[in-house]
């Protein structure tokens, strides 16, 4: 590790209006594990793509090996041996694992050898995985493992891994450690990027942390506290939400035998789901991305309607009611796609904060939309979410995915809900706003309204649930008191182990 | 090199410049075809867009500005709604047409009564009907069974051409008409003319276009329907969240682009046409597609642009007639204008970004 695999020295990139990365240097070691922290628009992705060949710098130079190293595509760049397993997969639902790969490649074998190759490479590496099955029936830890292999048949020397774990469950994430601390014996480095920091603790050599574009610290993990890492991060001490102990609320909602097939391809259909929601409850639903968590929101906002009594609030039937009259009732939710479905991207927030809020805010009038109130709306979601933009003027797509998920999550909330369903509240948000958005959440709750989180953040789940239940294939198991579950009972309840007897007799 | 590079929100600028830039490429292309025609271009072009308006005859040429117009604006607003919902009425002829029997039929039912406050309402309701029907097939077709509006709207303008023409040769023929096909002439049955006032070209189907296009403005600008329209054809998926129905939606537009189409058909049928003959469409319901996206899907832009198509389908007479020009020259002059709109277009959401970059 005396000699760095690859050196990057006063990288600089400017983007009109913002510096990514200014003067930004490290080093990483051969068959070093390095992380790279920072919240959301601290310029780790477009360090990343410099490295990946995606970006060219303004300033500054690479070195790998100890020869200048300047890829101007990515091709060049896996020539020289890096390779990356981007944080959203690029795989066709469609084909099987085997071919998937052979897209990826520049001359693929013919198929039965690759196949061959895909089994022996998945087997060294410990990454169980058939090349004949068709993607789209996989898990969302199975198709990491075909980007991950994919990337590994090109026998890279710098393995760049955004984000790995958001999609895991713990024993997933177990078996990606042993992989990864299997490739750093072999001598490949890997470039960690994460906001988990009990794992870069748990994985990582080195760790370089990024604000606003620039290199405020390196540290060694394994002797920092993720808290002092976190504060190095966001640059100023963190606020943990806050609860307070509360009396069991009356039930608002109850949904029974709920079952609904998916409207998408490849979708998972929702399978005889029960739950009690009582007013001051947070209900944290775990699961692995794909298993039915789209689907639980789309039935419970309104888009998919449901059977008779399988959904009734306040004691009325309400499984046939379209989305607008359960807002007005004082059901609202927030879908995990921000772009497309919670918001549209080419309008301006004025009008998506009209999108939901114009029943519970008053914003129509025989059918006549009242601008000016429109834009007043917007306006206080902006104020109190503190949304980063010029003015309620600006079109949903021009904020940055952390901003519009805030604005998103905020119109929700102030339309003041009796139960809120959100899915993947803080999904790429950073750790202050991430922060704020449960304490808005827990707020709500402690005001009588009933939460229904959907997230596949552990972390998150156990900070804000009072109850937590897994959703594995459409089905969900019987909520259990948050406080107190491990880390290896929920890992069992993700792993569709919906009775604790079964796990002991499994384990 | 040459890239383009999405631009972080739509460029009001272009959206506004686009139209103005395509109809000047439109010209210099057009003056091309007109010069490899043989004609002199300039003075084709000159014959196309300012005799008609300025040139010593216009008080023959403007009143035909206010006929041409009007069924192009109509039939261009009630599109429009479709098209910015995701939601493509390629059969708007075929309404058109149909819209016209429907009304004509009602007018030569009552002949020779003389009752024009009962007629001509009538009629107006049933050419609406006539056209809202013939839009409702599509339209029914696609929520029950999901099947393509816009093969199934094209299609059926072939079978109201195909009924029109038994029309005007069978049950419709005029009595009178010692053997010659097409009806009794409406504008000359005094209860049943949509005319207001020949001689300044002025007609019921005018005064339509133009309450159309207020109503359309503030559908858009103040009414929650406007809003779901648009919010349906940029994100369907937030369309489905805010609570819009497509079903519900899909009629609406179909049937109002068919209502209105319906109602310009009628107006020229009982007024500047005349009759129900076997060539009484000529292809309105086609040109107002163009119509509709020439002003950006903008009521205000497709008044605008209708007017300025009218002058293309006036000029293209006076050129025709005076220049020997073919026909055909205009509908390609009006097809590249289309062609180079679209074209222009991208550069609302698109930046171009010419050089470096890639180079390392």
């Amino acid at each position: 590790m005396n000699d760095p695999l690859l050196r990057l020295s006063g990288l600089t990139k400017a983007y009109p209006g913002v510096v990514a990365n200014r003067d930004v240097s490290f080093d990483i070691g051969k068959g070093e594990v390095h992380a790279l922290l920072g919240e959301n628009g601290a310029g780790k992705s477009t360090l990343v793509k410099t490295i990946y060949g995606l970006v060219k710098p303004d300033e500054g130079s690479m070195t790998l090996e100890g020869k200048p190293f300047a890829p101007h595509d990515p091709r060049a760049a896996r020539a020289a041996g890096i390779a990356m397993v981007f944080q959203h997969f690029s795989l066709f639902d469609a084909l099987t694992v085997a071919e998937n790969v052979a897209l990826g490649m520049e001359n693929p074998p013919p198929m039965g050898e690759l196949a061959a190759r895909i089994k022996d490479v998945s087997e060294t590496y410990g990454l169980p995985l058939n090349p004949s099955r068709i993607v789209g029936d996989l898990s969302a830890g199975e198709r990491q493992r075909v980007e991950i292999i994919r990337c590994l048949l090109q026998d890279p020397k710098v393995l760049i891994m955004d984000e790995p774990t958001s999609v895991l469950t713990p024993q997933e994430v177990e078996i990606l450690f042993e992989t990864l601390r299997k490739l750093q014996a072999e001598g490949t480095s890997i470039l960690y990027i994460s906001h988990k920091l009990e794992e870069i603790r748990a994985l990582c050599d080195c760790a370089t942390i990024l604000r606003l574009g620039e290199v405020v610290g390196t540290c060694d993990p394994r002797e920092t506290s993720a808290r002092e890492m976190a504060e190095l991060m966001v640059g100023g001490t963190l606020h943990v939400p806050e609860r307070e102990t509360k009396v069991e609320g009356e039930v608002l909602m109850q949904i029974k035998g709920l079952s609904a097939p998916s409207p998408a391809e490849f979708g998972t259909s929702l399978k005889d789901i029960s739950l009690e929601v009582r007013a001051g409850d947070v209900i944290g639903i775990g699961g692995v991305a794909g298993n039915g968590q789209d689907e639980l929101l789309a039935a419970l906002s309104g888009e998919i309607r449901v059977g008779q009594g399988q959904i009734t609030f306040q004691g009325k039937d309400i499984g046939h009611l379209p989305p607008d009259a359960r807002r007005t009732l004082g059901i609202c939710a927030a879908p995990e796609e921000r772009m497309g479905h919670a918001a549209a991207p080419d309008m301006s927030l004025t009008e998506n904060g009209a999108l939901t809020a114009r029943k519970r805010k008053n914003l129509t009038k025989n059918g006549f939309i009242n601008w000016r109130a429109a834009r007043g709306f917007a306006e206080e979601v902006i104020e109190t979410f503190d949304v980063r933009t010029p003015g309620p003027n600006n079109a949903a797509r021009s904020l940055s995915g952390g901003n519009l998920q805030k604005f998103v999550i905020g119109r929700e909330i102030l339309q003041d809900p009796q139960v809120l369903i959100v899915n993947q509240p803080t999904w790429g948000v950073d750790a202050s706003a991430a922060a704020a958005i449960r304490q808005a959440l827990l707020d709500l709750a402690a005001k009588g309204a009933a939460v229904i989180v959907i997230s596949q953040d552990l972390d998150e789940l156990m900070e804000v649930s009072d109850s937590f239940a897994a959703l594995n294939e459409g089905r969900l198991s019987a909520p259990r008191p948050a406080r107190g579950l491990t880390v290896e009972e929920i890992g069992l309840m993700l792993g569709g182990a919906h009775d604790m007897e079964v796990a002991h007799v499994a384990s | 090199m040459i890239a383009l590079e999405k631009r972080p929100q739509p460029s009001q600028v272009w959206s506004l410049a686009s139209p103005v830039v395509a109809v000047v490429l439109t010209m210099i292309a057009g003056a091309g075809l007109f010069a490899a025609l043989g004609q002199d271009p300039v003075a084709a072009l000159i014959k196309i867009f300012w005799e008609p308006v300025f040139g010593p005859y216009n008080f023959f040429y403007l009143p035909q500005l206010l006929i041409k117009g009007a069924p192009l604006v109509a039939i261009a607003l009630g599109l429009s709604l479709g098209f910015k919902a995701g939601i493509w009425n390629i059969g708007a002829e075929g309404q058109y047409i149909i819209g016209a029997l429907c009304g004509a039929g009602v007018g030569l039912a009552f002949y020779p009564m003389e009752a024009r406050w009962l007629i001509l309402p009538l009629m107006l309701v049933a050419g609406a009907l006539g056209g809202f029907v013939w839009a409702m097939i599509p339209g029914l077709l696609r929520v029950k069974f999901n099947t393509n509006e816009i093969l199934v709207s094209l299609m059926l303008v072939y079978v109201a051409e195909q009924l029109m023409a038994s029309m005007a040769l069978g049950l419709m023929k005029n009595p009178e008409g010692m053997g010659f096909p097409g009806s009794r002439n409406l504008s000359q049955y005094e209860s049943a003319s949509t005319w207001i006032d020949r001689s300044y070209g002025m007609h019921w189907g005018v005064v339509i276009a133009l309450i159309a296009v207020c109503f359309a403005y503030i559908l858009f600008s103040r009414h929650i329907l406007g809003f779901q329209i648009k919010l349906a054809g940029q994100a369907p998926r937030a369309a489905a969240f805010s609570g819009v129905s497509p079903a519900r939606l899909v009629l609406f537009c179909l049937g109002t682009s068919g209502a209105l189409a319906g109602l310009a058909g009628l107006t020229e049928v009982a007024g500047p046409a005349g009759l129900v003959s076997i060539d009484f469409n000529v292809g309105y319901g086609f040109t107002a597609i163009i119509v509709a996206f020439l002003g950006r899907l903008h009521p205000v832009g497709i008044l605008l642009a209708g007017t300025l198509m009218a002058i293309t389908y006036i000029g293209g007479d006076v050129a025709q007639s005076s220049l020997g020009l073919p026909g055909a020259a205009i509908q390609v002059f009006q097809g590249m204008l289309l062609f180079f709109l679209l074209a222009v277009d991208v550069l609302t959401n698109y930046r171009v970004r010419i050089g470096q970059r890639s180079v390392a």
